[in-house]
């Protein structure tokens, strides 16, 4: 889940895009926008998140119905900058550039897009690297847990000021589909469609096993300091390496790693060496490693892990899941993809038996793509025909409204800022 | 069931506004047809990428699983109709399969080339396998791994417990009441559970 895919060895099993005789263009140029909550996020655990900044970033317009507003959340590394590129800045398409944009199946000219970067992160909303209001210092290890549904309220509100009363889908893969899910439960009436792609009702006890090794890996390395590395001028790198290589081997398939680097070795002959580098996936794995340490910060790969393990919305429900999905109204689209066993199929697949027991409305596609869970955010041309098929659909819905749909002015809303897309930009 | 006539006779057994899963869809005609001009809802059950993705483009909810997998989706009786149109001959667990339309509907509709038709015995008594409009391959890249007949069907239906509660043949988009063994080269059977 690479917030840049720039020149991974994975991205080059992807089909190049050119679908329907669209020629696939970036948006181009974004820029982040920041918003200030005053009042505290009342959490999941009971503590609460004073003061906190939201980062986003807008794509395309909101109609005058302000019905096409398609929220999409972030995975585990990923951010707000979902699609487009940071003006002078090389390499720097967003995280799901081929599938957001104009022409693509989620398309920027018949859209309002939003991406929001999620409290406790790393890349501009409030997070463990930030100023603790009480003690004056960087919150690390203090910084309150995050659950999957503390996201969903945080990014409801911003829907709130953004003057977004109900939304045309939310979507997000992995982690994000969590949220997506989330957001069908906990704000039924605010959305239309559910699209939640690769992801899963709750973590396996081996996914969770995953995420504590990589919590381990970080926790343990002498510059982590119990949280509080800030103060000493110093960064965990060394936890966050190994972290973020368990995690990448999880993101592939063991066909795909096979078919990109097999048993190929760096020189001509073996060194006979146990610490330098031999094969060739070694060389990925700790180049993966050692880009990811500069960037990530190691409390927020704690907040977001345990975000992971900890969502489960049948737990409420004893368990059942079909009773868990009885509060959703929203119309669903779930995708999976075959070789993928860290989010797999069958996951997906309890989802929909859920909403079928609660005869919703769901549309499932399993999409016999190659690359493992890291398939969500490559461009599998199956994949992507089924993402565009069902988001047209979407579009139709707003295209042509019914007679009797409420018109801007109409919808009800608290503190509706003087707002434009585009605007705003901090 | 591509033929729109054979559709439409398939869609009139359907009752009004009943909930529909249809068990290898295809690209959703039928059920986007009943949806329409029966006030119908449901599922389409699809392997296929394309034909899935087709679906969706037509707005019909379809999910995308192996039949040979089961229905382990699905709970007893949690359909008014379950269809089987062209899908049967397809099957390695045939047995099963029907066992299972017949548990998650309350009504079953099975449709399947009758390998028994007359243009298929003269075929065959020639001493060659049939290549028909119903039976369009040839034996040795045929998909259809379970060809039987309208008479093996009635058998088969007993021995699983299954009433059947209509059953005719289609040739040519027409319906076949007299002699359907001998005169369709298709089969149709309505059914439930014991």
């Amino acid at each position: 889940m690479p917030l840049k895919r720039d020149t991974s060895p994975v991205s080059a099993l992807a089909v190049p895009g050119f679908v329907f005789g669209h020629t696939m263009s970036s948006i181009g140029p974004v820029a982040p926008q920041r918003m200030h909550f005053a009042e505290p996020l009342t959490l999941q655990s009971g503590a609460s998140l004073a003061g906190y900044d939201l980062v986003y970033e807008t794509y395309g317009r909101l109609n005058d119905a302000r019905s096409n507003a398609v929220l999409v959340c972030h995975a585990l590394n990923a951010s707000h900058h979902v699609a487009g590129t940071y003006e002078g800045q090389k390499d720097s398409e967003g995280w799901w550039d081929n599938l957001v944009g104009p022409a693509k199946p989620l398309d920027t000219e018949r859209f309002f897009v939003i991406g929001v970067n999620n409290p406790g992160s790393c890349f501009g909303s409030t997070g463990p690297a930030d100023l603790s209001p009480v003690t004056g210092r960087p919150y690390g290890a203090d910084f309150p847990v995050v659950t999957v549904e503390d996201w969903v309220d945080a990014q409801a509100r911003l829907l709130d000021r953004l003057g977004i009363t109900q939304l045309a889908a939310v979507l997000g893969g992995s982690l994000g589909g969590m949220q997506a899910l989330s957001w069908s439960l906990r704000h039924p009436e605010r959305l239309r469609h559910c699209i939640a792609v690769a992801t899963a009702p709750n973590l396996s006890a081996q996914n969770i096993a995953f995420n504590e090794v990589a919590r381990r890996a970080i926790v343990t390395d002498p510059d982590f300091h119990g949280g509080h590395f800030y103060a000493h001028g110093v960064l965990p790198k060394r936890g966050l390496r190994v972290a973020r290589m368990i995690g990448h081997i999880t993101y592939l398939s063991d066909d795909a790693m096979e078919q990109k680097f097999g048993r190929e070795l760096r020189a001509a002959e073996l060194g006979y060496s146990t610490h330098d580098i031999e094969f060739q996936i070694e060389s990925y794995l700790r180049h993966q490693g050692d880009k990811f340490s500069e960037y990530f910060d190691a409390n927020t790969y704690l907040l977001i892990t345990r975000a992971l393990d900890y969502f489960d919305p049948a737990r409420a429900h004893g368990g059942d899941l079909a009773k868990a999905f009885a509060a959703a109204r929203a119309k669903f689209l779930l995708v999976s993809f075959t070789t993928d066993w860290r989010f797999a199929p069958a996951r997906s697949r309890e989802i929909v038996k859920a909403l079928v027991d609660n005869q919703r409305d769901v549309s499932y596609a399993e999409i016999a793509a190659p690359h493992g869970h890291d398939a969500f955010l490559l461009d599998d041309p199956r994949y992507h025909a089924v993402m565009r098929a069902y988001l047209d659909n979407v579009a139709a819905e707003f295209a042509s409204p019914p007679p009797g749909r409420p018109k801007a002015g109409e919808i009800p809303s608290g503190d509706r800022p003087a707002y434009s897309p585009g605007e705003g930009q901090s | 069931m591509s033929d729109r006539a054979d559709l439409e006779i398939i869609a009139s057994l359907v009752p009004e506004g009943s909930r529909v899963l249809d068990l290898g869809c295809g690209d959703g005609t039928l059920l986007a047809h009943l949806r329409e001009h029966r006030g119908c809802r449901g599922f389409g059950i699809e392997i296929d990428d394309a034909k899935v993705a087709a679906c969706i483009r037509r707005d019909v909810k379809v999910l995308q699983l192996n039949l040979e997998d089961g229905l382990s989706l699905f709970d007893d009786r949690s359909f008014d109709v379950v269809l089987q149109l062209d899908t049967l001959q397809h099957l390695r667990h045939t047995e099963n399969m029907l066992r299972e339309t017949a548990r998650v509907g309350r009504l079953g509709i099975v449709a399947f080339p009758n390998f028994a038709h007359w243009a298929n015995r003269v075929r065959v008594a020639s001493g060659r396998m049939p290549v028909t409009r119903a039976l369009p391959y040839e034996w040795y890249d045929t998909p259809n791994i379970r060809v039987g007949t309208y008479a093996d069907f009635e058998v088969l239906a007993g021995k699983l417990g299954l009433s059947v509660l209509e059953s005719f043949g289609i040739q040519r988009g027409r319906l076949v009441r007299t002699l359907p063994n001998l005169l369709a080269s298709v089969a149709v059977f309505k059914f439930e559970r014991t």
